[in-house]
């Protein structure tokens, strides 16, 4: 089962209850894997404080040019639609525009490209107590997070249940993240900014036939708006955890607010058991639809 | 003319909250709403809408099933793995998967896949009660963010250029992806947004790397400072040792959700002990911005 966490607004409290969910589903001897696909900021190491076994370079395949094969007739500037190939005398490659699309090299009649690796970041694995633990750390000055977020997922299937830690937003890095789970789980907050980022997220992921479920973070009485959007939509609030000074306080120490609030202890076993239930029961009733048919998809 | 553009590394440290304030204090700015895939800082300036255009970008394969011969030499040659085959054993390009190289069209042998050109949103250019301001929206789940972020830049540039405005305040994204480099790429300053926590400090130090990559000078504010007033200081110091400046401190409260909660700013709704905190960092970063280049000149 493979659970994404999504938010569309950032510092909604994502990571806290990605790591929340994978705590507690292995304090009830699940084998639970945490994957973190914030990889232009990946936080999750800072409150599971993992163990770091193994890392791995991840790259794109750039074209590189050998002068005395090329005729200069162009082909490779001509198929490049992301314009990272100029023609001079010789074609000269932009690598930070290039994204490994490897058409230049499959045009090029005379076979004067060829492709080199250029990493653009790392993903690393290792263990925090019984999580199996991965993220993905791009390069400071690298674009294209997308192509690191599939790497990390692909290292996925080490457990029954597969937490996706997602980024902020709702562009290609979101979906790439979210893509092909079997639920999204999004984490909200009950201000005019929460809701109005919750409405874009909700709507980019909408059409990727995962279902969708609601955590209301720093929940208060101000929250009518957002639970009329709920209902609207059809999104079923799966925890509401209070706004309360003593979490922020506790997430300013790198204290997992879970292993330090004994209401929030139970509030996230109790979603534990909730997605459980949740996409068995989804499942159960709409064998045909795509959650289905995606779920063996890969990422 | 001089832009500051403003980010954080991590999420909902409060920029738009900040440049809202920062909008109403300057009084006399252009605003760029750069973080186009969770836009809010129309909620907090009621904009009039003057000027709505499509942002068209890059391609997107289509294959028409009807004359796909299931060859699967676009399957085999797609990188981006976004061509599968369905069940009739036609092939079909997912749309959030596909990032528009061609290579599956001009490779088709069968020439059965289609490139018609991708709308990937809408900008706006606006007036608000502190001057124009330029918007957009990412159509959901859209690529090609990077690019609506330099067309807003661009198009606030001409606006400020039209009305003889000398300030830019550049509402940035979370990150240090694509869309934040295009946010903060030339800007005469990039002020982050900090708070004290172990996360916010991790991606500070990284956005604040992605500043130096790229040669900007750079200022924070610690906002929420004192929810852990060693780790405020900490990051303080961390900061002023790598070269970048200090502004000052915002205190932990509800004032900004309040000012949301009625569509403005938090200088605009109170006079509280917030509203000074974030008027101090304002005139210190005036007086940052005065000493800063213009961007063309550095």
């Amino acid at each position: 089962m493979r659970v994404a966490v999504a938010s569309g607004k950032g510092g909604t409290g994502k990571t806290t209850v990605a790591v929340g969910v994978a705590i507690s589903s292995a304090l009830a001897g699940i084998p639970v894997e945490y994957l973190d696909c914030d990889v232009e900021e990946p936080n999750g190491h800072l409150l599971l404080r993992p163990r770091i076994e193994s890392s791995r370079s991840v790259g794109i395949l750039v074209p590189v040019l050998d002068e005395d094969l090329c005729t200069g007739c162009g082909k490779c500037a001509e198929v490049c639609e992301y314009q990272a190939i100029a023609l001079l005398k010789a074609p000269l490659v932009f690598t930070e525009l290039c994204h490994g699309c490897g058409g230049c090299v499959l045009a090029c009649p005379t076979g004067a490209l060829r492709e080199e690796e250029h990493a653009i970041g790392v993903v690393e694995t290792g263990w925090a107590g019984d999580v199996r633990f991965v993220q993905g750390r791009l390069n400071v000055g690298e674009e294209l997070s997308p192509v690191l977020i599939r790497a990390v997922k692909k290292t996925a299937g080490h457990g029954s249940l597969t937490i996706l830690d997602g980024p902020p937003g709702a562009s290609c890095p979101a979906v790439a993240a979210v893509r092909d789970a079997d639920l999204i789980l999004l984490v909200a907050e009950p201000t005019p900014f929460g809701l109005s980022d919750l409405e874009t997220a909700a709507a980019a992921f909408r059409g990727l036939g995962s279902h969708m479920a609601l955590v209301i973070n720093r929940s208060d009485s101000g929250t009518p708006e957002l639970r009329r959007f709920c209902e609207d939509q059809g999104l079923e609030v799966l925890l509401e955890i209070p706004d309360d000074r003593r979490i922020a306080e506790a997430g300013s120490r790198g204290e997992v607010p879970v292993e330090t609030l004994p209401e929030l202890r139970d509030g996230l076993e109790q979603l534990r058991r909730r997605l459980h239930d949740f996409v068995e029961e989804t499942h159960a009733h709409a064998p045909d639809q795509a959650v289905a048919t995606r779920a063996g998809a890969g990422p | 003319m001089k832009e500051l553009a403003v980010i954080s590394g991590k999420g909902g440290t409060g920029k738009t909250s900040i440049v809202a304030s920062f909008a109403a204090l300057a009084g006399d700015v252009v605003l760029a709403d750069c973080d186009v895939d969770a836009a809010d800082l129309h909620l907090v300036t009621d904009p009039h809408t003057q000027r709505r255009e499509t942002f068209r970008c890059g391609h997107q394969a289509l294959v028409r099933a009807s004359d796909c011969i299931s060859c699967g030499l676009c399957e085999e040659r797609c990188r981006f793995d976004a061509v599968s085959r369905d069940e009739s054993g036609a092939f079909a390009v997912d749309p959030a998967a596909c990032e528009g190289c061609g290579v599956c069209v001009w490779s088709c042998s069968a020439e059965a896949i289609d490139f018609p050109e991708r709308t990937s949103g809408e900008w706006f250019v606006s007036r608000t009660r502190h001057g124009p301001m330029v918007h957009a929206r990412l159509s959901p789940g859209a690529e090609n963010s990077g690019k609506l972020v330099s067309l807003v830049r661009e198009q606030a540039r001409q606006v400020a250029d039209r009305d003889g405005r000398d300030l830019i305040l550049i509402d940035g994204p979370p990150g240090i992806g694509c869309p934040v480099i295009a946010s903060i790429s030339g800007a005469s300053l990039v002020l982050a947004i900090t708070e004290p926590t172990p996360s916010a400090r991790h991606d500070l130090a990284r956005a604040l790397d992605l500043a130096e990559h790229f040669g900007l000078p750079s200022a924070v504010a610690v906002n929420k400072f004192d929810l852990n007033s060693a780790l405020s200081e900490e990051i303080e110091s961390d900061v002023r040792e790598r070269g970048a400046s200090t502004v000052g401190r915002i205190a932990y409260g509800r004032a900004f959700t309040a000012a949301q909660r009625r569509g403005a700013s938090v200088v605009e709704t109170g006079d509280g002990r917030i509203a000074e905190q974030v008027r101090r960092v304002w005139r210190n970063v005036g007086r940052l911005l005065e000493a800063a280049s213009p961007p063309y000149e550095r």
